[in-house]
C-alpha cells in the first residue's frame, strides 16, 4: 500500500514564543524550526509499516515556504521514499491546507493518509479531519495505535474517558497523537542519501486551490501574566495560606 | 441569528461541557438550539431540554450516530447547520474530532477552542501552547466553533423548558465503524470540571506512589491529573493527563506535585485560580507560576499535606 504524509514545519517546541510588541503576530524571526512532533511520530508510523511489508511506498508532503524542503529531507532522512513540496509564501489554513491535500489525494491515490493530530504552532487540530470530509474518507483521529488487516484499518484512538477502537475502511486518514510511537532519529548515512531522493514541488495554483484567508487575524498578545508568588516553608504555613489568605480549602 | 450547539452526552446525561459552550453562545447572543444526537439519547434530550437559555433541542437518535462515529454525524451537523449562524461544540475530544469534519463539509474555516468571545464574528483563541492570544475574525457565513470550556462559567443545568424535536435524518456513510472502548473507572470528580485538582509527575517515581495524591484528593474533593511524563513512564492512564496535549483545567486550587513544568504541562493548567507547587528541586520552572511553592521532598510533604487536611 502507499502511504501519503504530511509535515509541517513549524517553531522548534522548546522554544517559548512571545506576542510582537505591536500585535501583529508571533515574533518567530530567527527562532529555530524543526518539525512538528506530532508530524514525526506521522513519518515513523509510517516507516513502521513499511519495515512491517504493510506499506511499500511512502510519499511525504510539506505546505509552506521553500524552507519546508528542510521538513521534507528530514521525513526522507527517517524513511520516507520521495517528497512533494507545495510551494507558497502565504501562512495557509487548515482549510486550505486540506484542499491541497484532497488535490494530492486524487493524484497520488494513497491507501492511508497520516498526519499530526495538531500542528504546535496554530494549535488548530482540523486538517486530518477536513481531509477527511473532503475526500470522502474515514477519520482515525488522536491515535494511539493503528492496524492494518483485510482491506481496513483499525485505529485506537484516545479519548477523554480512556480508548476507543474504530475499524476504518481504506482508504482512510489517521492522525497520531504522542503516544502512537517514540519516533527515531535520522542517521548520518541517510541524511546523506535522502539529498539524492526525489522532490516535486508544486503551487496551490497547480493543484487548483484557492488558498483565499476566511479568518483575519486581528491582533495578538501576551497571555494574562501570573503575579509572582512566594515560597512557603512547610506544610503547615502552605495550608494555613490555602486556608486563610487564598481561601480554596 | 441563531446558534446550534452540538451536545457532548452518555445517551443518560449531558457532559459537563456542553453547558460551558451553551455559556459562549450566549455570549455571541441569539436563539440557541441543542442537537443531541446519539443511539437511545432521549435521557439526554430530556436533561437538554432544561438547561437555562435553550430554546430547541433536536434530538437525533439512530444507530448511525452511536459511539459519535465523525463520518456519519459529520454530515449530519452540516446538513443541520445550513440553517445556523453559528454551530459551536465543546473542545472536547468528541467536538475536537466531528466540527473540524462539519466545517469542511460546509466549506468554512472552523474557530478552534476560543477562550474569549468579542463580537458575533470576533473570538479570541491561544496559539503556541497558550504562549500567545490571538483575535480572529471570521469573514465565513457560517461560524464554526469549538469552545475551551474552562474559559466559560458554565450555565443553569435547571431552569430551562426547551422544546424537544425529532430529526429524522440518518445519515449512514457506513465507512467506519465501532469495534470497543476501554474506559478509565474513577468515582472522583472529573478532572476538568473539579474545584480542585491534584497531579503528580515524574517525581511521583512509579503509579502505587500516586495513592499518595489518591488521599489527599479524596479530603478534599480533588481530582488527580498528571504529567506527560508520568503518563509516559506508565504511572497513570492517559485520560489523566493535563497539558497541551491532555486535558485543559482550570480550577480553584490547583497542585503540581513533583512536577517540573514544561511549558507543554502549562498550557493545560496555568489558568487555574491558585497553584500550589510542591518539588524538591528550588530551580523547577514550576515555581515561576506556582502562587504558593514548597520546596521539599514529596515523600515528605505529601502524607503531611495529608494529615493537616
Amino acid at each position: 500500500m502507499k502511504i501519503l504524509v504530511a509535515v509541517k514545519r513549524v517553531v522548534d517546541y522548546n522554544v517559548k514564543v512571545r506576542a510582537k510588541a505591536d500585535g501583529t503576530g508571533a515574533d518567530i524571526a530567527n527562532a529555530k524550526m524543526s518539525i512538528n512532533p506530532f508530524c514525526e511520530i506521522a513519518v515513523e508510523e509510517a516507516v513502521r509499516l513499511k519495515e512491517k511489508g504493510v506499506a511499500t511506498e511512502i510519499v511525504a508532503v510539506s505546505i509552506g515556504a521553500k524552507q519546508s524542503q528542510e521538513q521534507i529531507r528530514t521525513a526522507l532522512a527517517l524513511g520516507a521514499d520521495r517528497g512533494i513540496l507545495v510551494e507558497t509564501d502565504a501562512e495557509l489554513e487548515p482549510l486550505a491546507i486540506a484542499k491541497c491535500l484532497k488535490a494530492l489525494v486524487e493524484k497520488e491515490s494513497p491507501d492511508l493518509v497520516i498526519l499530526g493530530k495538531q500542528s504546535i504552532d496554530g494549535d488548530n487540530n482540523q486538517t486530518g479531519q477536513m481531509l477527511g470530509a473532503l475526500a470522502g474518507m474515514p477519520q482515525g483521529t488522536f491515535a494511539s495505535e493503528v492496524n492494518v488487516a483485510e482491506g481496513k484499518v483499525n485505529v485506537t484512538r484516545e479519548i477523554d474517558g480512556g480508548l476507543q477502537t474504530l475499524a476504518l475502511n481504506l482508504p482512510a486518514i489517521v492522525t497520531t497523537d504522542l503516544r502512537l510511537n517514540e519516533p527515531r532519529y535520522a542517521s548520518l548515512p541517510n541524511i546523506m542519501k535522502a539529498k539524492k531522493k526525489p522532490l516535486d514541488t508544486v503551487s496551490p495554483a497547480d493543484l487548483g486551490v484557492d488558498t483565499a484567508a476566511r479568518v483575519k487575524l486581528l491582533k495578538v498578545s501576551p497571555p494574562a501574566e501570573r503575579q509572582a508568588g512566594i515560597k512557603v516553608a512547610d506544610v503547615s504555613e502552605l495550608v494555613e495560606k490555602l486556608k486563610n489568605e487564598a481561601k480554596v480549602i | 441569528m441563531a446558534i446550534l450547539v452540538i451536545a457532548e452526552h452518555d445517551n443518560a446525561s449531558l457532559k459537563g461541557a456542553t453547558l460551558n459552550t451553551v455559556a459562549a453562545a450566549a455570549a455571541i447572543g441569539g436563539d440557541i438550539d441543542l442537537l443531541v444526537a446519539g443511539n437511545g439519547c432521549g435521557a439526554a434530550a430530556e436533561a437538554a431540554a432544561k438547561v437555562a437559555g435553550v430554546a430547541k433541542v433536536l434530538v437525533a437518535d439512530n444507530a448511525a450516530y452511536a459511539h459519535g462515529l465523525a463520518e456519519n454525524l459529520g454530515q449530519l451537523i452540516a446538513e443541520l447547520g445550513k440553517n445556523y449562524s453559528h454551530i459551536l461544540a465543546p473542545a472536547t475530544t468528541g467536538g475536537k474530532n466531528v466540527l473540524p469534519r462539519a466545517a469542511a463539509l460546509l466549506d468554512v474555516q472552523a474557530i478552534s477552542d476560543i477562550t474569549g468571545v468579542e463580537s458575533a464574528d470576533t473570538f479570541q483563541r491561544p496559539i503556541y501552547a497558550g504562549n500567545v492570544i490571538a483575535t480572529v475574525q471570521s469573514t465565513d457565513a457560517i461560524k464554526v466553533i469549538t469552545v475551551r470550556g474552562t474559559a466559560f462559567d458554565a450555565v443553569a443545568a435547571e431552569g430551562g423548558s426547551a422544546a424537544i424535536e425529532a430529526v429524522d435524518a440518518a445519515h449512514d456513510a457506513g465507512i467506519s465503524a465501532f469495534v470497543g472502548e476501554e474506559l478509565a473507572k474513577s468515582d472522583r470528580p472529573e478532572l476538568t470540571s473539579a474545584k480542585v485538582v491534584i497531579s503528580g509527575g515524574r517525581g511521583m517515581q512509579n503509579g502505587d506512589n500516586f495513592e499518595l495524591l489518591y488521599k489527599v484528593a479524596d479530603k478534599l474533593g480533588a481530582a488527580v491529573g498528571a504529567s506527560r511524563a508520568a503518563v509516559d513512564a506508565g504511572f497513570v492512564p492517559n485520560d489523566m493527563q493535563v497539558g497541551q496535549t491532555g486535558k485543559i483545567v482550570a480550577p480553584d486550587l490547583y497542585v503540581a506535585v513533583g512536577i517540573s513544568g514544561a511549558i507543554q504541562h502549562l498550557a493545560g493548567m496555568k489558568d487555574s485560580k491558585v497553584i500550589v507547587a510542591i518539588n524538591k528541586d528550588e530551580e523547577a520552572p514550576i515555581f515561576q507560576v506556582a502562587d504558593y511553592g514548597l520546596v521539599a521532598d514529596l515523600f515528605d510533604a505529601v502524607p503531611e499535606l495529608e494529615s493537616k487536611l
